[in-house]
């Protein structure tokens, strides 16, 4: 079977239905998108599908036949940090780094629907993220930073 | 008298805490070095959390390495580049950061000149493990006066060089200038791979806090690039050549022993290989989707024998805790004051829940046996995997790449020691990774307790007595740190019906929650201010200091709505001082209750990175949130009910309150560790506040598991 992911068409084997996050992982040596929980109840093996961020663990890989796919490895882009990415590194925000991948699809996603959330959309677009680690204020702080610096920066997404 | 609980449940370092008021007396500086032989002078540092247990189960090896010098701390390459060794391992605590910054200020070299290689057996040298919040105040020391040796002994090869007498040199950016020419020499030049196997000169003279130009400053994450573009390979995430996936079937309870087992749908299955080594059954195949599913397939029968349930936890803890005799002054004391203030406390099992579960990745190359595995003690697992192939230690190597953090949960290397036997029965490169189920079920919990104290004041306000019993969950922070006329505290093991280990600070969290909740009450009674009340009793300057700031900082004299309230607990820990006032509101109506603002002032000595400091103080305060309010594992008939990540709540984006941190610098101090302290005032201002706020005493933790008070 043929996905999209970064851009690039890649042929995979779909043998014994496994999900998204098995096929980035173990077939395409893409290892950002992390496993957590296995329930998408923790939010560390995000990616984006058509520019929503799937729980790439419960998802099957079947099922993305023609969706083109982005994982944290997709977000730089000619070797130029994604605003978000940016915004994540100026913040110095993370301890163990394990939640970032997740954290990061998560927050582009919600900035490319709306790129002046106010704080009760961030609490909602992040609520389903898990910083073991408990940086929230951090992670509030660069999201917010990415927000200020938007509106120079191109919008990121599955159009590239 | 009962024997204390000494059966292996597996006890690991920092556990030792379950014994020590029991067993292994911590052994003297003296007969430390006659243990240690001759030329140990750096393990000085080291000496006083080490006990004559832990003693006893170092290698021969371990007791002869001369690591006295240079160059098992650090080395010069022919490149300039600068490679310190530690033994330490990152876990998202941000030591690689900080330990090079402090090497760095050292040897005046920029942060991106040091390399940090970090927990591997083959390279650096021993280290017990991180934990404890040791690797700020122990091994930055060591690194420091290493760095400093390096330092003064490159300058000696300068004056050398160059035929100078004594005089001032300067050195930056890894030159030495000379004084009047304008040449200057590289420090690889004049390293040139001579002269580093030096002892380490333990006087020789170090750059005074008040002069740090890096250690002190907000120096971002060494790799930070690496973790926001998913380029850090994790355990989880390395691959090798033609490796496997590996999977081990677990009891279906507690205590279950396999019956009879049938594999063979399972090794029907292309590319899975069983292995079965008496109640071990593992399998590998080509990926892991197929390891899941032939281990599905594996039909199993167990004997299972019968296990405690919640619901028995905590008069079980107390029925099977050692009895001790008490002090019968303080007893006469209790007995005959007017007004005793007494409180029993629970205290739930909570998980760590690191957001990488256990990863292992085994090789042998004949005899030879590599793993890379997520642990906080390297070195333990060498020994683990030791023991389990009764093969030389040099044999074995153990490699810690940064990790997806511990809290004081992964001191084992369960992951790794399965990857390497299946390695070994396959004879081919073995990976497994633990599923969020088995690390709920398998790895182990912060302990559960019962806390027992009793306390009376003497007519002028002050503590007059003073009793505490905790049983099970450890004797961390078990002592008052507020003056008493007379006082009894004691640690009592027990037998835990869940295994359980090191948890972030321990049981601080839990006997402070007592001892500060006690203080409360007892201002109550005295019908005075709980600040004024803890002042009067309090005696040691930093505590008081903190104390002081955070209330401050808080605005703890400010007036508040009629349903909010104030509560406010303080805490000495591992050299660390933490004081945290929080503000809730109670609904009256439905008993709901809001954590509305959190303040924690911390003083840890002199500051080494003060934007990493304020990250750990605000992630202390965070997670513990999460078992102050709602964590707690359920269990019943051997099994986990709660085991997932849907089931138990750990803190979210929602959760979290308004966080301010107040650091004080105090650069005359030594630094202490932070990555525990600042957890421990959470749970106990929470509590004080819905008292403020509603007069509702919750003597347990978790406080809230519905998220309200009783209406």
């Amino acid at each position: 079977m043929k996905i999209n992911v970064n851009g690039k068409d890649h042929t995979v084997s779909v043998n014994g239905n496994p999900s998204l996050l098995e096929v980035l992982r173990e077939q395409l040596d893409l290892t950002g998108a992390k496993y957590g929980c296995g329930e998408g109840a923790c939010g560390a093996c995000r990616v984006l599908v058509n520019g929503a961020p799937v729980a790439s663990c419960i998802m099957p890989a079947v099922n993305l036949q023609g969706n083109p796919i982005i994982t944290i490895e997709g977000l730089e882009k000619n070797g130029i940090l994604h605003k978000v990415q940016k915004a994540f590194l100026e913040e110095d925000v993370f301890q163990c780094g394990y939640c970032a991948p997740g954290m990061l699809i998560t927050a582009v996603a919600l900035l490319d629907r709306d790129p002046a959330p106010s704080k009760e959309a961030i609490n909602s677009a992040m609520q389903g993220n898990i910083c073991r680690c408990c940086t929230y204020p951090l992670i509030r702080k660069a999201i917010d930073r990415a927000i200020k610096n938007g509106e120079n920066h191109e919008k990121a997404g599955v159009e590239r | 008298m009962k024997k204390p609980v000494l059966k292996d449940k597996g006890m690991f370092p920092e556990q030792y805490e379950l014994l020590e008021r029991t067993s292994s007396p911590v052994l003297s500086r003296r007969r430390f070095f006659k243990y240690m032989g001759t030329g140990l002078a750096s393990f000085l540092l080291v000496s006083d959390v080490l006990s004559s247990r832990a003693l006893a189960n170092l290698g021969a090896d371990e007791r002869s390495i001369a690591e006295d010098t240079i160059a098992a701390w650090i080395q010069i390459g022919e490149d300039g580049k600068i490679k310190v060794f530690t033994g330490k391992v990152e876990v998202g605590q941000n030591i690689r950061t900080s330990l090079a910054q402090m090497v760095a200020e050292e040897l005046f070299v920029p942060v991106k000149d040091i390399e940090m290689i970090m927990g591997d057996t083959r390279l650096t040298p021993y280290d017990r493990g991180t934990y404890g919040s040791l690797t700020t105040p122990q091994m930055g020391p060591k690194l420091k006066l290493a760095a400093a040796s390096l330092r003064e002994m490159l300058k000696e090869l300068a004056v050398q060089e160059w035929s100078l007498g004594k005089g001032s040199l300067q050195l930056e950016k890894g030159y030495i200038h000379h004084p009047n020419n304008g040449k200057r020499l590289s420090y690889a030049q004049l390293a040139n791979g001579k002269k580093l196997l030096r002892k380490v000169d333990e006087k020789v003279s170090l750059v005074p806090s008040g002069e740090w130009k890096i250690a002190g400053t907000s120096v971002p994450k060494i790799n930070g690039m690496a973790f926001i573009t998913g380029k850090h390979r994790y355990t989880s995430d390395m691959v090798l050549p033609g490796m496997l996936y590996g999977k081990v079937l677990r009891p279906p309870t507690y205590g279950a022993r396999l019956k009879n087992i049938d594999t063979e749908k399972a090794r029907n299955v292309q590319g899975v290989t069983v292995v079965q080594e008496g109640d071990f059954v593992g399998l590998t195949a080509p990926d892991s989707r197929t390891a899941a599913m032939a281990l599905a397939i594996i039909e199993a029968e167990w004997h299972t024998v019968p296990q405690p349930g919640r619901e028995d936890l905590f008069q079980l803890l107390k029925e099977q805790g050692e009895t001790k005799e008490g002090d019968q002054e303080v007893e006469d004391m209790l007995q005959a004051a007017g007004a005793v203030l007494e409180q029993r406390f629970e205290i739930d099992y909570i998980a760590h829940v690191p957001l990488e579960p256990r990863a292992g990745l085994a090789e042998w190359t004949g005899d030879q046996l590599t793993v890379w595995t997520g642990t906080q003690r390297p070195f333990g697992v060498q020994e683990e995997l030791q023991r389990t192939f009764q093969i030389p230690k040099d044999n074995i190597r153990v490699i810690m790449p940064d990790t997806g953090s511990g809290y004081g949960g992964k001191h084992t290397g369960e992951a790794g020691i399965e990857a390497a036997k299946l390695s070994k029965a396959v004879g081919k490169p073995v990976k497994v990774i633990w599923t969020r189920e088995e690390e709920f079920k398998w790895a182990y919990f912060r302990p559960a307790g019962v806390i027992e104290a009793r306390s009376t004041l003497a007519q002028d306000g002050k503590l007059a007595a003073w009793d505490f019993h905790n049983f099970n969950s450890g004797s961390a922070g078990i002592d008052t740190p507020y003056a008493v006329k007379k006082k009894n505290s004691q640690f009592h093991a027990s037998e835990s019906p869940l295994r359980q280990g090191s948890y972030r600070a321990l049981a601080s969290t839990a006997n402070i929650f007592a001892i500060e909740s006690q203080m409360d009450d007892l201002a109550f009674l005295r019908k005075m201010d709980p600040l004024a009340f803890r002042l009067q009793n309090l005696e040691d300057g930093r505590l008081k200091d903190v104390l002081l700031a955070t209330t401050e900082a808080f605005g703890w004299t400010k007036a508040k709505p009629t349903e909010h309230g104030y509560g406010l607990a303080c805490g000495a820990v591992k050299g660390g001082f933490v004081a945290t006032c929080a503000e809730v509101q109670v609904e009256p109506g439905s008993g709901n209750v809001k954590i509305l603002r959190l303040v924690t002032g911390f003083e840890c000595g002199a500051i080494i990175n003060p934007a990493h400091l304020k990250s750990q103080v605000i992630g202390c305060v965070l997670q513990g949130l999460g078992g102050a309010l709602f964590e707690a594992v359920d269990f019943k008939d051997g099994k986990i009910l709660n085991a997932s990540l849907s089931a138990y709540r750990v803190p979210r984006f929602g959760d979290v309150a308004e966080v301010e941190v107040v650091l004080l610098d105090r650069k005359d101090l030594p630094s202490a560790g932070a990555g525990e302290a600042p957890i421990v005032g959470v749970a106990p201002s929470i509590r004080n506040a819905i008292f403020d706020a509603s007069g509702h005493k919750i003597n347990r933790l978790p406080m809230l598991p519905t998220g309200k008070v009783p209406v």
